[in-house]
């Protein structure tokens, strides 16, 4: 910190001036001040966020006027409700949508492991930095750059068609409900090695000589020792992939042809059917809810 | 517990195949970005940088980057102020709700973006809001403030009480103290948090789409509908690779200011 030292001359030892009455004033109502502080961003977080989220709600019980498309505000039915839980192809996306999102983590934290662990425990210092640096890069990249260049590779003629025509085989194409698992393991990927490293990192080494002394192996040793340390980070990463995955609805509309939640919310948003959409919409927050006070339970808010 | 050196050859392997993965689209990009056929097929025939040319010659680029812009700009400000007075709040008072706050503020990032964007569009149609930039950057903002606030919290609590505690000793009334202490003790937190809290609204499309309206563009936006527009892809090869290697620069910035880089983007 390099703040010009702070003496009795230089702190506005001036005029007993109103701002001061004010600051002394101030500090002797510590209440008061905690309010002030706490007025802007909790009325900000309550009236924007929490306040839309109750309006999306009352959304999902409105009717909707049959011709025109609007919603009636106050005009009570339970109509989407029952579209979602009659109509198959609602349970069908929303389960095609959670496995991309449990096989988009297990891949992530299967990717991120041995990378974090050589990161954090192989890797000398000035090798450590240049990793962390190689992972921040394709993070900070732009999130549609990254798709829009998956899709010049997967589509037909594209880089994959080309490797796989000596074999006789043929690319995926741009229509493959496994390309959006590909492509959304390769988006999260970062925001699973950087937890993950930072876990690993935390270790202390006594631990692992400790272990190694009461003659564990060193499988044994990862195994017992290094895996359930990590394990919040892992947890603190998966919230990334798992939620980012969960509301995607860009990605899986760009390379493959599979609907996924967030295309049933986004394509019923406007003037389609709202209440659906809200409807719809209560089944991630649901599972992203549960999700996360389990993640807490598990310690991961520590890891973040 | 010590990595034999087959298990460290192993790791390396790894390592070396994650990174390769990472980058793979980008290098794809970069090549693409000086094709000259409007065709993507691969490998590109013969290179050209008349696509440069053409992208910075279009005013719809222009007018979504200048919007893109002016969103982030204003929504980093909103969640500097907004984050650092709830962080202000929750490291140095004891009050009811204290970690309650931690949980409601990380919601607007952890919930997936699809929910954020179709509540913040109901909530404006509702109430009859005209959609368009103001919208977009009440929306960002939303989310921003949660990166601002972990940033200046996990330095607060580095900082001891004790140094604002001097400052009023010595005579500093409240303004003095947090403009003299509190925020130079904060200042390269607030930086780190503000790189960020740019960088995803500058890059930011899920929430966007739903906020933005017919007439206000930003550059995802725009980068979204062109391509689906085989015309105009060489045009966004040009702009995408421009975006990866502005991405550097955050980066860089980040790692300058702070010697643990893998903090800077981790929220």
């Amino acid at each position: 910190m390099s703040a010009p030292p702070i003496t009795p001359e230089s702190m506005d030892a001036r005029p007993r001036s109103a701002r001061r009455r004010a600051g002394s004033w101030l500090h002797q109502r510590p209440k008061l001040r905690l309010r002030a502080l706490l007025a802007a961003p909790v009325g900000w977080l309550a009236i924007a966020y929490l306040g839309s989220l109750f309006i999306l709600l009352l959304n999902a019980f409105w009717a909707q006027d049959s011709f025109t498309g609007r919603v009636e505000p106050f005009n009570w039915s339970l109509e989407a409700f029952q579209t979602i839980l009659t109509n198959p192809v609602y349970s069908v996306i929303a389960i095609r949508t959670v496995t991309v999102a449990v096989l988009v983590t297990i891949t992530d934290a299967l990717l991120a492991i041995p990378i974090a662990y050589y990161m954090a425990r192989v890797a000398s210092p000035r090798m450590r930095g240049l990793l962390v640096v190689a992972v921040l890069i394709p993070l900070w990249a732009a999130y549609l750059v990254k798709v829009y260049s998956w899709r010049i590779i997967l589509q037909g003629n594209g880089l994959v068609d080309v490797a796989l025509a000596p074999f006789g085989l043929e690319g995926p194409g741009l229509s493959e409900i496994a390309n959006s698992w590909l492509v959304l393991s390769y988006l999260w990927l970062p925001y699973m090695i950087l937890p993950v490293y930072a876990g690993f990192e935390r270790i202390p080494h006594s631990v692992l000589e400790a272990s190694a002394d009461l003659g564990a192996r060193s499988l044994t040793t990862f195994r017992r020792i290094v895996m359930p340390l990590v394990f919040p980070a892992l947890v603190a990463g998966s919230i990334f992939t798992f939620s980012l995955t969960l509301g995607d609805y860009i990605t899986p509309d760009l390379v493959s042809d599979a609907k996924f939640i967030g295309n049933v919310i986004y394509d019923n948003s406007a003037n389609v059917n709202l209440p659906l959409a809200a409807a719809y919409s209560l089944l991630p927050i649901g599972i992203m809810v549960a999700y996360l006070l389990v993640a807490r339970r598990l310690g991961a808010f520590e890891s973040l | 517990m010590t990595e034999t050196r087959l298990v460290k050859a192993l790791l390396r392997l790894a390592t070396a195949g994650v990174l390769a993965f990472l980058y793979l689209p980008i290098v794809v990009l970069a090549i693409y970005a000086f094709n000259s056929s409007r065709i993507q097929a691969w490998p590109p025939s013969s290179f050209t940088l008349q696509w440069f040319v053409e992208a910075s010659n279009n005013p719809l680029i222009i007018r979504a980057l200048t919007n893109s812009l002016i969103a982030a700009t204003i929504a980093t400000t909103v969640a500097l102020v907004l984050g650092t007075l709830a962080s202000l709040a929750v490291s140095r008072y004891d009050f009811f709700g204290r970690y309650t706050i931690s949980f409601f503020l990380l919601l607007p990032i952890a919930l997936p973006g699809v929910i954020s964007g179709i509540a913040l569009r109901t909530t404006f149609t509702t109430f009859g809001v005209d959609l368009g930039l103001m919208t977009i950057i009440i929306g960002h903002a939303t989310f921003c403030v949660v990166v601002v606030y972990n940033n200046v919290l996990a330095r607060l609590r580095r900082l001891p009480p004790s140094a604002e505690e001097a400052s009023a000793d010595l005579g500093a009334d409240s303004f003095t103290t947090f403009r003299r202490v509190t925020m130079a003790g904060i200042g390269t937190a607030l930086v780190s948090g503000g790189l960020l809290a740019f960088g995803l609204s500058f890059d930011e499309i899920i929430v966007t789409i739903f906020t933005a309206g017919a007439g206000t563009q930003t550059l995802p936006m725009w980068i979204y509908a062109a391509i689906q527009r085989p015309n105009e892809l060489p045009v966004v090869n040009v702009v995408a690779l421009v975006l990866v290697v502005i991405s550097v620069i955050p980066v860089y910035l980040a790692s300058r200011i702070s010697s643990d880089v893998a903090g800077a983007r981790q929220l």
